[in-house]
């Protein structure tokens, strides 16, 4: 569309060149069309917010929000997220329902149309669209350019696929809510800046995207924003990721200085300029990686994901744990050319990433808010992918990535489908009790069955059970962490005076114990959720029952891909002995765009048997079905009550339920000193005191006392006038004459 | 010849400027300014008689623009005045700062 000229002229020579890859800039487009039409229709209503707070029919919550730190709100009031008023349908609803999801699927279609066109050429340059001249400024040359390579071309499919089933699933979820064309406006919109961020080819688009996302994610988690606690948990989230996105822009000021150029292609051409090992390049990796941490919810940074569990719960599935979340871990394989060439901030990323792992999973054993478990669950997850990625793996944590989005995002819409019930449940019959709450469930896989069935595919795929995708996915990677710990080059370095073997085994060890954490807390979520007796109540019980096929058909999808999504990247170890298929698909695939920086940080590595690593598949499958099973003979779903009579936690339970106070802890040190400072210091000292006092009135002053000054000299008496006159005639005609 | 010339017309001149910056009278003033007037044109004729009629073309133009100057001058001494009752600067300093 724009400078088609220009476009043909930039990609002479490549393989896909005049092919369906050429209508690339239509992926992000389409999903930008979306956002137009259904923001157009938003604005053509009665009201443009959330309905309002004051009318009767509001469902009232969050009574804990009053009282909880100004950080952590948010707590359990994504209840009032499935608020479904006397119907109100939006009275564009309608048209919403085709344009919104229409467009993903559309954008979905294309997708394939350029995957197929990729598979059938041999490419090992990336494909790359400039479509103008962005910041032309010195040495500076930035384009608005999209790079089709292997990567991002994953990252396509899985943003467009998941995220049209997704969009089906939020038509049945939002339609009776009265913002209903401003959901998915906001939810169109996010697309658009995923797939810019995953396009772009070099780090300023990229970043354009990444702060776009940022954006939307905030506009949903705040999408009933009426409610103070919501309207802050959306805040918290875009304060915390902006703190990320300085680390990343700083490494790309750094990247500029250092070596001048910020697109990828040329990054990965100049990259041993920086020098192997150097703090240079450590430093600038920190601070990407940083970003990293904001994006992708990890230690230090992970304290707003589960606040974002507000919003509505698809957006939780699409934005939280499918899409955006992972656009850290692409951002590390993207750079794999930089992160290789520092072991240190790779092995940086590998720790954080299994510390994250497991310091999240142990809380998701005490929540009891059904979205808060998979929203630590995520963050964990990221973790083993942050694993995967920092030891180098880069496949291996784009795998889990993959696979990843598939069950969380399976078991997220599951959740809403849980929710919505609940939801439903309560409201018809008037009762204020917590829909997300599991002690108020138990027992829904009477009402739910189909839910019920995907969701135990999504657990066992999470836990590790073969066949399912997570165990193929999580098991590589923490396969790779053994393997690296053997001779590689990061087994070699050292992090922090540790010596990076160490430093790796005791990353595999974490990341086993986390696997049997993670196996042992989702098995308590389904069997609190969908087991036992029920604990709804009496009356409410009549109500509860499957949701409409609008939103059980697209978790059909979503479990259909979590059983098969295994199957991109069989492990050798178990081709050898079962016949399953091809192995290491995708290994192949991404080996043009991450295979010289994962051969960069595994050099060394020794080969080890095929029979241990068959062991350890065996062994980490042994630890998913123990997890399963304690949880099993350990859990008493019979024994539980509902929320209004549980007794408190004490102890050491009440400390994991609190999340470790790590919300309170932050706000005590960071947030109370800051508005402490802020009020005292900033604002009646550096505020009134300087800016106002010393600068405003300041330079006012001292325009005022030359004006005084000049004022002297205009008497008014024409006589000095002319005698001043003279006087500087005089004055110049002898400097001239006497030269 | 002309060094003589030049000697009268700067001393008319100087004297100009002395009227001008001594008196406090509009009316003297104004009378100096137009003796200054006087003395430039002197010396244009002056330097006309040796390079040309260039400078006597001057002395037409200057006359000119200092009738039009001499009307409106008159005319704002009139109406000063008229408002004032009095034609001496030291009273008149609207502008002051």
């Amino acid at each position: 569309m724009l400078l088609q000229s220009a476009v043909a002229l930039a990609s002479d020579a490549h393989p896909l060149a005049g092919t369906i890859a050429a209508w690339v800039w239509l992926l992000p487009v389409l999903p930008l069309a979306g956002f137009v039409i259904n923001g157009l229709l938003s604005l053509n209503s009665a009201h443009f917010g959330p309905s309002d707070p004051n009318t009767p029919d509001h469902h009232p919550h969050s009574e804990g929000a009053a009282e909880a730190p100004v950080i952590s709100h948010g707590e359990e009031e994504g209840a009032a997220g499935d608020d479904h008023h006397a119907v109100k349908r939006h009275r564009w609803a309608g048209v919403t329902s085709i344009v919104g999801p229409g467009v993903l699927i559309l954008s979905f279609l294309l997708a394939l149309g350029i995957w197929r066109a990729m598979t059938g050429v041999e490419m090992e340059a990336p494909f790359i669209q400039r479509y103008f001249s962005w910041m032309p400024v010195g040495d500076l040359h930035i384009d608005a350019a999209l790079q089709l390579d292997q990567l991002s071309m994953l990252m396509i499919l899985v943003v467009t696929g998941v995220g049209a089933v997704i969009h089906v699933f939020s038509v049945g979820y939002m339609q009776d809510d009265p913002g209903y064309p401003r959901y998915f406006a906001y939810l169109n919109l996010f697309v658009f800046f995923m797939l810019v961020l995953v396009l772009g080819s070099n780090y300023p688009v990229m970043f354009i995207g990444w702060e776009g996302v940022g954006l939307c994610s905030y506009l949903l988690i705040g999408f009933w924003f009426n409610d103070k606690a919501i309207a802050d948990a959306g805040k918290k989230a875009f304060i915390v990721n902006r703190i990320g996105d300085f680390g990343f822009l700083i490494a790309m000021f750094m990247l500029f200085a250092n070596i001048g150029v910020l697109d990828f292609v040329g990054v990965n051409a100049k990259a041993l300029e920086l020098g192997v090992g150097s703090g240079l390049v450590t430093a600038i990796c920190l601070f990407m990686f940083l970003g990293c941490t904001g994006k992708s919810a990890q230690i230090p940074l992970y304290i707003w994901l589960p606040d974002a569990m507000a919003g509505p719960t698809p957006v939780s599935a699409l934005i939280h744990a499918a899409t955006m979340v992972t656009a850290g871990v692409y951002l590390i394989a993207r750079s794999g050319a930089l992160f290789s060439l520092s072991p240190v901030a790779s092995l940086t990323v590998a720790v954080v990433g299994a510390v994250t792992a497991i310091f999240a999973a142990s809380i998701a054993f005490k929540q009891w808010d059904i979205k808060k478990v998979l929203a630590y669950s995520t963050i964990s997850q990221l973790g083993y992918m942050f694993v995967g990625v920092g030891v180098g793996a880069y496949v291996s944590g784009m795998f889990h990535l993959v696979t990843h989005s598939f069950f969380k995002a399976l078991l997220f819409l599951g959740s809403g489908s849980v929710i919505h019930a609940m939801h439903h449940a309560y409201h018809t019959t008037n009762s204020h009790e917590d829909a997300q709450d599991m002690r108020n469930m138990g027992g829904l896989r009477k009402y739910l069955p189909v839910t019920c069935v995907l969701m135990w595919i999504g657990t066992l795929a999470i836990a590790g059970i073969p066949p399912f995708a997570g165990f193929f996915s999580k098991d590589e990677i923490l396969g790779e962490v053994f393997l690296r710990a053997h001779g590689s080059n990061l087994a070699s370095a050292s992090w922090l005076g540790m010596p990076g073997s160490g430093v790796l085994y005791a990353i595999y060890a974490i990341g086993l114990v986390t696997a049997l954490m993670t196996a042992i807390y989702m098995t308590r979520m389904m069997l609190y959720t969908f087991h036992g007796p029920n604990r709804t109540g009496a009356t409410e019980e009549q109500h509860l029952h499957e949701v409409s096929w609008l939103m059980t058909g697209p978790v059909v999808v979503l479990g259909i891909l979590t059983v098969i999504g295994g199957w991109l990247n069989l492990p050798r170890a178990i081709t050898d002995v079962v016949p399953l298929g091809r192995p290491a698909v995708l290994d192949h695939w991404l080996e043009p765009t991450v295979g010289a920086a994962t051969a960069r940080l595994s050099a060394g590595t020794r080969e080890i048997p095929a029979s241990t690593e068959q062991l350890l598949i065996l062994g980490a499958v042994v630890i998913a079905v123990a997890g399963i099973a304690f949880a099993f003979a350990w859990l008493k779903p019979a024994r539980l009550v509902p929320k209004r009579d549980a007794p408190a936690e004490e102890g050491f339970e009440r400390v994991v339920a609190n999340k470790y106070y790590v919300d309170e802890g932050i706000d005590a040190t960071v947030v109370r000193p800051t508005y402490a400072v802020s009020k005292t210091f900033l604002w009646r000292v550096v505020d009134v005191g300087v800016i106002d006092g010393l600068l405003v009135n300041g330079s006012a002053a001292i325009a005022r006392g030359f004006g005084w000054l000049g004022s002297r000299l205009q008497t008014g008496n024409v006589g000095i006038y002319a005698w001043v006159l003279v006087v500087g005639v005089v004055a110049l005609l002898g400097a001239f004459t006497l030269r | 010849m002309l060094a003589e010339s030049l000697a009268l017309t700067a001393a008319l001149f100087i004297i100009g400027v002395m009227g001008v910056l001594i008196h406090r009278n509009a009316i003297i003033i104004f009378m100096c300014v137009e003796l200054m007037l006087t003395a430039v044109n002197l010396t244009f004729v002056a330097f006309s008689r040796f390079y040309g009629p260039a400078g006597q073309v001057f002395v037409i133009f200057v006359m000119t623009v200092s009738a039009a100057e001499a009307a409106v001058g008159l005319a704002i001494i009139i109406a000063i005045y008229r408002h004032r009752q009095t034609v001496n600067l030291k009273d008149i300093n609207l502008l002051k700062g």
